[in-house]
């Protein structure tokens, strides 16, 4: 919508041109929105123009009585949303649930991938002998497209024929019946293990670029001062990729919290409970019932979700920045 | 070189357990993909009964890959040509330029990263139709309408990530040139772009990335004739028997120019977070 | 003005070059120019693969092009995709002329309004409603109403069995559950089940949910078409199904993870299963296992003692035009040349289905005793899914209760009555809210 706003206004600064504006003298005041013009119009086209039809969409009883003529579709104003939000409803309680195990989904996945990426990256921030075939390793799962990786999973994580139960009951000889890992309550971990398989070498990646940029000085200054290692860690890494890890967690939060495509690849047609994350959970909503308004308003209360922690997030760390 | 033994000790430890981690996967895929399809059925095993290529020969058979493989290349490489030289303008604007909307639109842009998929799935679809139907341009169905598609699903992030680098390219370059008569733009193409050219790479490689492994709109958007392999990948389960071995096989041919390409040009990648993203 | 007009051309170029870019791109999804010459045909997965459906179904489209000089441009589409390529179609309305559904999704798709209802002209141009078998046509949309398809390829459920190891073990096939149970029971020793399901696949399980409740006696719509899932009826029907696992223990607690009817068949053709339940079609997916046709035999799957003789639903594909076909009449000739006699006996045999036409003699197996126990399911012992808006609500939230369950019981959980009617109060609440 604020695209929109940015088109509208550049009428107005037409009359006045701002005297900020120098270092565009030579080109006249027009040239920026020139440069932007066909990254406003793909953004209107593919984000904001379907984003504001969805959230009119979930203001509708667009179920299949009324799919194939949109203007017909009685308007129901918040029903949907009510509907969505009464946990004591089946529907209500069903997202109600998807988003608490999204949640710990979330701040597992995020957690633990940031918590690898650091150390991966510490690890690798001196150069060894190894250091390159390592870092080039650890950079496979991100480079593999997604759905390779994740069907790899899916194959390992078979019940009879899949290498981890192969692993812990025939190889390492368990006790005890092979678990299953992809129905069921197991299938929680599943998920959370293959995402953060996805996910951590991104945060290694990230940090490891964050490192880079901390002079090596540094370092050797407070080796002087008889630092010690985790003290240098937490003394001058920690502060100095700040920056990093304030974009790196926000983003990892995101994709990790609207992650369709591991539940989706991973469990095929018949999600179990346990693993039913939220962006998932929505899809099923509207395609599998047919009830595209309902599944408007669930996705447009996650999006609000979002704006909101993302919002308060931004604000707590951008005052901490202030203050420090 | 002056480490502690806990100090290495941690070294070793993580390089240990992340390598086993990362390689486990990796490894039961490429070696199934070389096993008959009754080791795949049955009981695993670390190492093949007998090694064969033949699942790597019949997969193009099951599914019509090939053609699959040729979607995928040239809906991702054009989209990813766009991408940049879209990403590449807006960039210029919002690191050179301080105009009415900036802060507008780069905040919107940005915040486009959050909006879940299933939102605006159908009414993307519904929009592409009636671009059909009012300008008579064929956007379901085609490749075109995936193009366009993935375009701007990487573009928030590329943008953002090419203002900071260019924000990291001294002014004075471009000052210099206008200084010795060149416009604008000149000065981005002349100047700029080949200061920037970690990040242009680290910028491609993502988008490139993006297009070829997204699977949500492929699936609703394509038909039979422009299908990627996102999508074909998975019509290897829904035949007759679950052809493991033939799916890892597969798995492998599609991940490796994509995985090639990239550990080619990480250092170019991790460069270009360095400077842009990451300052 | 300047920067409005300025974008405007930058729009144009970037389209430009995206259109010129990637122009190679063929388009015969929805393009349904006039003329009357090209229809677009939506195949479901009939076949061993889509590959498979391709081959069978393209000189019979070139007969039809010869016969009428109307073009059919052919796309198949797998089960996996079809559902919601036939909603986007309809909700964008850039749908094919003509395509297979699901028979079962056939009330659900009528309420769409989206597809042509076969009014008595319509029935009439494809040849009379009369030739098809009632039971077939039963299915073809809400009781009362001009269906919106027809039968095309009629499917039904059948218990297979394998000959030698009930010969082995001295048994006869069974003819009441009770004789089932106890014949699996003795047939599952080592690493060989009694039986295998596709327990982990959320239409068959709905499927089974209906037939086992239909045995009791049991609906899961009332007269009015609300849905009534938690009679005692269906509680009971759900919790003797997914007993051969529970309680009977004659089914691999694997089989949870089967999300396919082919996992289930291809156990059974491997010998690690002696019973299976399955559609009439399996008898390709057997044959590419190895195991010959004389191997096995087919029951229809059996009531409890006392109960009503249901053995399946009445499964199958039927065929559909979209509303807004501009080339109704050669889409009409194309559903009449599809259920022509000639074509079906052509086709009956390739996908393995039954005659959906009157006094059409099965040709899908060369097995006279098979193809007469199935014609006598599907023309006797046969009851069709509830007829109802909501069908494919029942299917999903049903079905997908009873994974949850399968893999409760799998996981060495138990599965009471009380939670099956809980499972069930929470998809009739479901249902209720999506009407």
């Amino acid at each position: 919508m604020s695209a929109t706003t940015t088109t509208r206004k550049s009428g107005a600064s037409a009359k006045a041109p701002r005297g900020e504006n120098r270092k565009g003298r030579r080109a006249g005041w027009w040239l920026p929105y020139a440069l932007l013009a066909p990254a406003v119009i793909f953004e209107l086209v593919i984000h904001v123009i379907p984003m504001v039809t969805g959230i009119w969409m979930s203001f509708l009883k667009l179920t299949k009585m009324f799919i194939s003529n949109w203007g017909n579709a009685p308007v129901t104003g918040l029903k949907n949303y009510q509907i969505a939000l009464d946990f004591n409803s089946a529907v209500g309680s069903g997202l109600l649930k998807s988003f608490l195990i999204t949640a710990a989904f979330t701040i597992l996945v995020v957690g633990i991938s940031w918590g690898l990426g650091m150390a991966a990256a510490v690890a690798l921030q001196k150069s060894f002998f190894g250091r390159g075939f390592f870092r080039t390793l650890f950079l496979i799962p991100y480079a593999l497209p997604m759905y390779a990786g994740v069907i790899a999973w899916k194959f390992m994580l078979q019940k009879d024929n899949g290498a981890i139960n192969h692993f812990f009951f025939d190889n390492l000889g368990l006790p005890g019946d092979r678990p299953f890992w992809l129905i069921g309550n197991n299938a929680f971990w599943a998920v959370v293990i293959v995402a953060i398989w996805r996910m951590w070498p991104f945060a290694f990646l990230m940090l490891m670029a964050g490192l880079q940029s901390i002079p090596n000085d540094v370092y050797e200054a407070s080796a002087v001062d008889g630092a010690k290692p985790l003290r240098q860690w937490s003394a001058i890494t920690l502060p100095m990729l700040r920056p990093v890890n304030m974009v790196l967690l926000l983003v990892m939060f995101l994709w990790t919290f609207n992650d369709f495509n591991t539940p989706f690849v991973l469990f095929g047609g018949s999600n179990p409970p346990a693993g039913d994350l939220i962006s998932f959970h929505i899809y099923n909503a509207s395609f599998l019932t047919w009830n595209f308004g309902s599944g408007a308003a669930m996705s447009v209360l996650l999006l609000l979700f979002l704006l909101v922690v993302s919002g308060i997030y931004l604000l707590i760390m951008n005052r901490r920045k202030d203050r420090a | 070189m002056h480490e502690t033994t806990s100090a290495k000790a941690f070294r070793i430890t993580t390089i240990t357990l992340l390598s086993i981690f990362t390689i486990v996967p990796i490894w039961v895929m490429v070696i199934s993909g070389l096993k008959p399809l009754k080791d795949v059925q049955g009981a695993f095993s670390w190492w093949p009964s007998t090694l064969t290529i033949q699942p790597y020969i019949d997969m193009w058979q099951t599914v019509p890959l090939a053609s699959y493989f040729l979607n995928s290349v040239i809906v991702s490489s054009v989209a990813t040509v766009l991408s940049l030289i879209i990403a590449i303008f807006a960039s210029y604007a919002i690191s050179r330029y301080n105009f009415r909307g900036r802060t507008i639109f780069s905040t919107t842009v940005l915040s486009t990263q959050m909006l879940p998929g299933v939102l605006f799935l159908l009414p993307l679809f519904l929009i592409f139709v009636n671009i059909n139907t009012n300008f008579g341009l064929q956007l379901v169905g085609t490749r075109t309408g995936l193009i366009i598609t993935y375009l701007t699903f990487s573009l928030p992030f590329s943008i953002w990530m090419l203002a900071g680098y260019f924000d990291g390219i001294p002014r004075e370059l471009d000052e210099a040139a206008k200084v010795d008569g060149c416009g604008p733009m000149r000065a981005l193409i002349r100047v700029i772009l080949p200061a920037a050219r970690p990040g242009l790479v680290a910028v491609a490689i993502y988008s490139f990335m993006t297009s070829w492994g997204e699977v949500l709109f492929a699936s609703v958007m394509t038909t039979d004739a422009n299908r990627t392999l996102a999508v074909g990948l998975q019509l290897y389960s829904t035949q007759t028997n679950v052809y493991w071995n033939q799916i890892m096989a597969a798995s492998v041919v599609v991940s490796i120019p994509i995985v090639i390409g990239f550990l080619l040009l990480q250092k170019n990648f991790v460069a270009g977070l360095t400077a842009g993203a990451v300052k | 003005m300047k920067i409005r007009t300025f974008a405007a051309a930058a729009a144009i170029a970037a389209l430009a070059i995206t259109a010129t870019g990637c122009s190679g791109g063929t388009s015969n999804s929805g393009a349904t120019n006039g003329g009357g010459k090209t229809l677009t045909y939506w195949a479901s997965n009939q076949g061993t693969s889509l590959d498979n459906d391709k081959q069978v179904l393209t000189p019979e489209l070139q007969k039809f092009q010869d016969q009428t000089g109307i073009k059919v441009n052919l796309e198949v589409i797998g089960w996996n995709d079809l559902q919601t390529r036939i909603q986007t179609a309809v909700t964008s309305g850039q749908s094919p002329d003509v395509l297979n559904i699901g028979n079962t999704w056939a009330a659900s798709l009528q309420s769409t309004g989206a597809f042509m209802p076969f009014d008595s002209a319509a029935f009439d141009a494809i040849g009379g409603k009369a030739k098809f078998v009632k039971t077939a046509m039963d299915t073809g949309g809400v009781p009362g109403q001009d269906p919106t398809s027809v039968p095309l390829y009629g499917l039904a459920y059948g218990l297979y069995y394998n000959k030698a190891m009930f010969k082995d073990a001295g048994l006869t096939p069974p003819t009441t559950w009770e004789e089932m149970v106890a014949d699996a029971k003795k047939l599952t020793a080592g690493s060989v089940h009694g039986m295998t399901l596709a327990a982990g696949s959320y239409t068959e399980n709905s499927h089974f949910a209906f037939i086992n409740a239909a045995q009791n006696g049991a609906e899961f719509f009332g007269p009015d078409g609300k849905p009534t899932f938690t009679s005692d009826g269906i509680v009971n029907g759900i919790a003797r199904y997914l007993d051969l696992m529970q309680a009977d223990k004659v089914v691999n607690p694997s089989n949870a993870q089967y999300d396919n009817g082919t996992q289930a068949i291809n156990d059974f053709a491997n010998g690690k299963a002696a019973m299976v339940l399955s559609q009439n079609n399996a008898n390709s997916s057997i044959a590419s296992q190895g195991m010959k046709d004389d191997a096995y035999g087919v029951v229809a799957f059996p009531a409890p003692a006392g109960g009503q003789q249901i053995a399946t639903m009445v499964a199958g594909i039927n065929m559909s035009i979209f509303k807004n076909t501009k080339n109704k009449d050669a889409a009409l000739q194309f559903v009449k040349f599809m259920t022509s006699e000639a074509t079906q006996a052509s086709l009956d045999k390739s996908f393995a289905a039954l005659p959906v036409l009157q006094g059409v003699t099965p040709s899908f197996t060369t097995n006279a005793e098979q193809a007469k126990t199935f014609e006598d399911i599907y023309s006797n012992k046969s009851k069709p899914l509830p007829l109802v808006a909501a069908e494919d609500q029942f299917e999903s939230t049903v079905g997908k209760a009873m994974n949850q369950m399968f893999a409760k019981v799998a996981s060495g959980g138990t599965v009471s009555k009380a939670d099956i009617k809980a499972a069930l109060t929470t998809a009739q609440q479901a249902v209720e809210a999506a009407g």
